[in-house]
């Protein structure tokens, strides 16, 4: 969903610009509380991640960006909102710096788009599922699943926004196709990124509890089953 | 290990832009981009300018045009939008080998093709002539949030463990009779991507743990931060590209 430069005129870009940039310093604020020694090499692994399966994609002819998937739901959920803008952000400056993807100029509206609107719309949804769905890995699953699909397809909206408001070249009524086109490519991508999401999440919880940040503020249900040490270390 | 600091797309050389410091072609390229997209685009000899400019700066970096080329490639999916264009666009229409195309659109077209050609052609510049290790530095001395840079240090390192761990993955499953081809790898790897993630955990846990018992803070050493800072005159170098474009841009808005 990278918008390359010249797709989104001058003055809206720098506004977006502007916008990502005082949300991102307040994610920082925010983030600094959050990372401890935990949290610093799960942020890091996070963004990796992110930027690796960002590295699949492929065009939306008529949309003037490209489909991948976002990971902003992984990351709300592994290591909490704002350190998860954060991670997504990192990955998105990197991309533009060094290999070109998606323009600089257009890293403000990219950032809003994946980093802040994908974000957060994801972790509100997640904030809400989790304390209704049941507190079982099932539960945990739909909620990933559910909180990636809707996330992917709102920021993809975001760019129908940004266009509206500042596209190069008018469309006239296309705009509304332009929206069709863009939720439903981002409808199928969403399902592959919720299945990705909910696999890793609930793979992470049942091994490493402790490293979903999501899931920090549960106490454990029933008192842990006494541990029986093994051979070579418990894992 | 020891290996992969340095980035698919670095080229090795000891050129005048490599020994520049990363901060200063960080802002360099920057500046010159957003001078790139402020200009007009029915100024088509500015972008003639910005061309000039890349390809003198290729020329200093002793990148060749066949590599910057081929890697341009990438930008491909980005810009097939703008064949696009030209048919969904409204207003004035010309009729162009039988095609009817939008005037606004053609436009559009040439605008999305040169800028966006410009900015990937300055960021595979930056790429080719800068290491990963000496742009997390740059971004340090750029005053950039040592929580972004923490977490930049982290991914750059984590992107060789998270492969090294898929390969071994892939390597035992192999062994272990699975013989998938082409697409069909794609589900077992599906399969295991939660493992993955958890085994390149483990594994980036220990990697970060051996920093942090060896003196690391959340910031690079100190060593790294102060040697070979940028001096004037290398800001002052670097500084006519941009300058140039910026001028180019300057014209072009005042004669359009």
């Amino acid at each position: 969903m990278h918008i390359s430069n010249g797709i989104i005129d001058g003055p809206v870009a720098a506004i977006f610009g502007a916008l990502a940039l005082a949300v991102l310093t307040f994610c920082v604020l925010r983030g600094r509380r959050d990372l401890d020694d935990r949290l610093a090499p799960m942020a890091g692994l996070v963004a990796a991640f992110i930027f690796a399966v960002q590295m699949l994609n492929f065009p939306i002819f008529t949309a003037g960006v490209s489909g991948h998937l976002l990971g902003g739901v992984l990351a709300a959920l592994l290591v909490g909102p704002w350190v998860g803008a954060l991670c997504v952000a990192v990955v998105l400056i990197v991309q533009a710096l060094v290999f070109g993807d998606g323009g600089v100029a257009m890293l403000g509206l990219n950032i809003t788009n994946m980093a802040i609107i994908g974000t957060a719309a994801g972790y509100l949804l997640i904030a809400l599922l989790l304390r209704v769905l049941p507190r079982t890995n099932a539960g945990l699953a739909i909620t990933a699943f559910v909180s990636a699909l809707v996330s992917v397809v709102v920021a993809s909206q975001g760019f129908v926004l940004e266009y509206w408001l500042g596209g190069t070249t008018d469309l006239g009524g296309n705009l509304a196709g332009l929206a069709g086109t863009m939720a439903g490519v981002h409808l199928l991508i969403g399902i592959g990124e919720g299945l990705i999401t909910a696999t890793t999440v609930v793979t992470v919880a049942k091994v490493r509890p402790d490293l979903v940040y999501a899931l920090r503020a549960r106490r454990p249900v029933a008192p842990a089953a006494p541990t029986v040490p093994v051979a070579g270390g418990a894992r | 290990m020891g290996a992969g600091h340095a980035h698919v797309l670095y080229r090795e050389s000891t050129s005048a832009v490599h020994r520049l410091p990363p901060e200063v072609k960080i802002t360099a390229m920057v500046l010159f981009t957003v001078a790139v997209v402020a200009t007009p685009r029915e100024a088509y000899w500015a972008f003639g300018g910005y061309a000039v400019l890349v390809a003198a700066v290729a020329a200093l970096a002793r990148v060749g045009p066949r590599w910057l080329l081929s890697r341009a490639l990438i930008e491909l999916p980005f810009v097939l939008f703008a064949f696009a264009l030209p048919f969904l666009g409204t207003g004035e229409r010309v009729t162009v080998a039988g095609l009817s195309l939008s005037v606004d659109g053609l436009h559009g077209a040439w605008n999305i093709l040169a800028k966006g050609t410009l900015g990937v052609l300055a960021s595979l510049l930056l790429a080719a002539t800068t290491t990963t290790r000496d742009l997390i530095v740059g971004l340090d001395r750029l005053r950039c949030p040592q929580v972004l840079t923490q977490i930049a240090t982290f991914m750059l390192r984590y992107l060789d463990v998270l492969v090294g761990e898929a390969r071994r993955m892939r390597v035992a499953r192999v062994s272990r009779g699975d013989d998938p081809r082409f697409l069909w790898q794609l589900r077992g790897f599906a399969a295991g991507v939660g493992a993955l993630f958890l085994r390149a955990f483990e594994r980036g846990e220990r990697v970060y743990l051996a920093m942090v018992s060896r003196g690391y803070t959340g910031r690079m050493p100190a060593v790294w931060q102060g040697a070979d800072a940028a001096t004037a005159g290398q800001w002052a170098a670097a500084a006519t590209v941009p300058a140039i474009a910026v001028c180019i841009a300057a014209v072009a808005v005042v004669l359009t």
